[in-house]
């Protein structure tokens, strides 16, 4: 199977065409809007980090800004920093320039004399670059150079009877076309944790997976908190999830049946081709997605048993579900119905072909719900975590 | 009609896959068996309900894995939730 991208110079392929307005800091964030609301086809983000952060907090923010920029659905980056935070324009350039070297501009706001300077500089950069992306042609390229990151959000009961099964036949498949599949969320590995393990394709990656479960509860533990005060959420348990144990026993679905033969940690780059593999984030969707964005998936796909509208400011988002009542009321978010799963009218088998097939389409350029309503709602994780 | 599912034969509850009133019966399948469950309590949608008798102390089991345990004695077909089951943290790496 293949889908129709686009080729970067870096030899990676995007399935969107995004010039990125990246704000370096908190300080830059309402600027960066500015900029992007008026020039078509660019995208933007609230950066609320990029200063006052200790190193490996502030490394975070570095991955993720990096990462965005990298991201191959994204044509070229203005990055626009205020010029005193401490991610540092020279920083931040240095970062993206290590992963990628796509065109690049750069606007420093108390530099070039204020806002209303800052933003017409940038509008210009933001226009020009615009203009190139326009211009660039979709080519043919094998399923083997999608990056798919998958999530989970809201979840119920369903979601670990449907949507995320589903989501595992598709990333069975995507993995045996040669291509990524991110299996993300280490706070819904605990108690899933050793069923994990087991799949590691190597003893290095085995140790991985504890690992990554056991520094993420000794790091809130070192701040006095335990991870199950602010997970499971209220609606989880409203929709009938009990403990974390129970909702990690659902997550871990969305990884389907392969090896697992990668640990990457928070945000840091994916090699394409490498089956399927885990990265180390937040339960909090909004952090876990931009971190496998920055990662270099080009598509997320999302189970959602309550029902979540987020999206992604340059990843499509594809929304499942597999509850029937959730489906009814919120079809209006949501891409697939997996419920059929449920109740015997469709087979695991035909529900995860229909999925890959809603992939591939969204990679070749169908806009997904959240896509279609705009949201590019996102976070980035703190060493003082999200849960 | 199936209203519950059972995902694992050593699961000791199951889900409801519709609305089940107090009073009904609860019909799932088990190791390719129909099985029939008096319901004690109504049982919201996608809820668990005790698959037979929980002892307090006892582990809840659902997709063959531990949950957590019963805060208190289960009686098979009463709802099972956060009021009679608590999390429990296992040293899982030291289990395998």
């Amino acid at each position: 199977m293949t889908f129709y991208g686009y080729r970067r110079p870096d030899g990676r392929v995007g399935v969107r065409n995004h010039v990125l307005i990246l704000p370096a800091s908190v300080c830059a964030s309402d600027t960066t809007r500015i900029v992007a609301q008026q020039v078509a086809g660019t995208v933007t983000f609230s950066n609320q980090q990029g200063c006052s952060q200790v190193a490996s907090d502030q490394q975070l923010t570095m991955d993720v800004m990096a990462g965005y920029a990298a991201n191959p659905n994204v044509y070229g980056t203005v990055v626009v920093s205020l010029g005193c935070e401490n991610c540092q324009m020279d920083l931040v350039v240095k970062a993206i320039q290590e992963r990628t070297n796509k065109p690049l501009k750069q606007v420093i706001i108390q530099e070039v004399g204020g806002t209303l300077k800052a933003v017409d500089i940038a509008v210009r950069y933001a226009k020009e670059l615009a203009a190139e992306a326009s211009m660039l042609q979709k080519e043919e390229f094998p399923m083997s150079e999608l990056i798919i990151g998958t999530e989970c959000g809201g979840s119920d009961p369903t979601s670990g009877l449907a949507a995320n099964p589903v989501i595992g036949e598709m990333s069975d498949r995507i993995v045996a076309d040669g291509g990524t599949s991110i299996l993300s969320e280490t706070t819904e590995f605990i108690g899933a944790e050793h069923i994990l393990a087991r799949r590691a394709a190597t003893p290095e990656v085995h140790d991985r997976i504890f690992e990554i479960v056991h520094r993420y509860e000794a790091a809130l533990r070192l701040v006095g908190e335990e991870v199950r005060e602010g997970n499971p959420s209220p609606g989880n348990k409203a929709g009938g999830i009990t403990t974390l144990e129970e909702k990690s026993l659902g997550c871990i679905h969305k990884g389907g049946h392969s090896p697992i033969c990668a640990v990457y940690d928070y945000a840091k780059q994916v090699e394409a081709g490498q089956g399927l593999v885990i990265m180390d984030t937040p339960g909090n969707d909004p952090s876990s997605v931009a971190a496998m964005a920055a990662g270099g998936a080009q598509v997320v796909v999302f189970s959602s048993g309550r029902g979540s509208p987020t999206g992604n400011p340059i990843v499509p988002v594809i929304k499942i579900t597999g509850n029937k009542l959730t489906f009814a009321k919120m079809e209006d978010n949501i891409d697939l119905d997996a419920s059929p799963l449920i109740y015997g009218s469709k087979t695991l088998e035909e529900l995860g072909g229909q999925l890959y097939e809603m992939v591939r389409k969204t990679a070749c350029g169908k806009l997904t719900k959240a896509e279609a309503l705009g949201f590019t709602e996102m976070a980035i994780a703190r060493v003082c975590n999200y849960v | 009609m199936k209203n519950a599912m059972m995902i694992d034969s050593k699961d000791n509850v199951c889900v409801a896959i519709e609305e089940i009133p107090k009073g009904s019966i609860a019909v799932y399948m088990r190791e390719g068996k129909e099985i029939s469950l008096p319901v004690l309590e109504d049982i919201t949608i996608y809820h668990k309900l005790a698959a037979r008798d929980i002892a307090k102390g006892e582990p809840v089991v659902k997709y063959g894995e531990h949950i957590g345990v019963a805060s208190c004695d289960i009686k098979a077909g009463e709802h099972v939730h956060v009021h009679n089951v608590e999390g429990r943290r296992e040293d899982l790496e030291a289990k395998e």
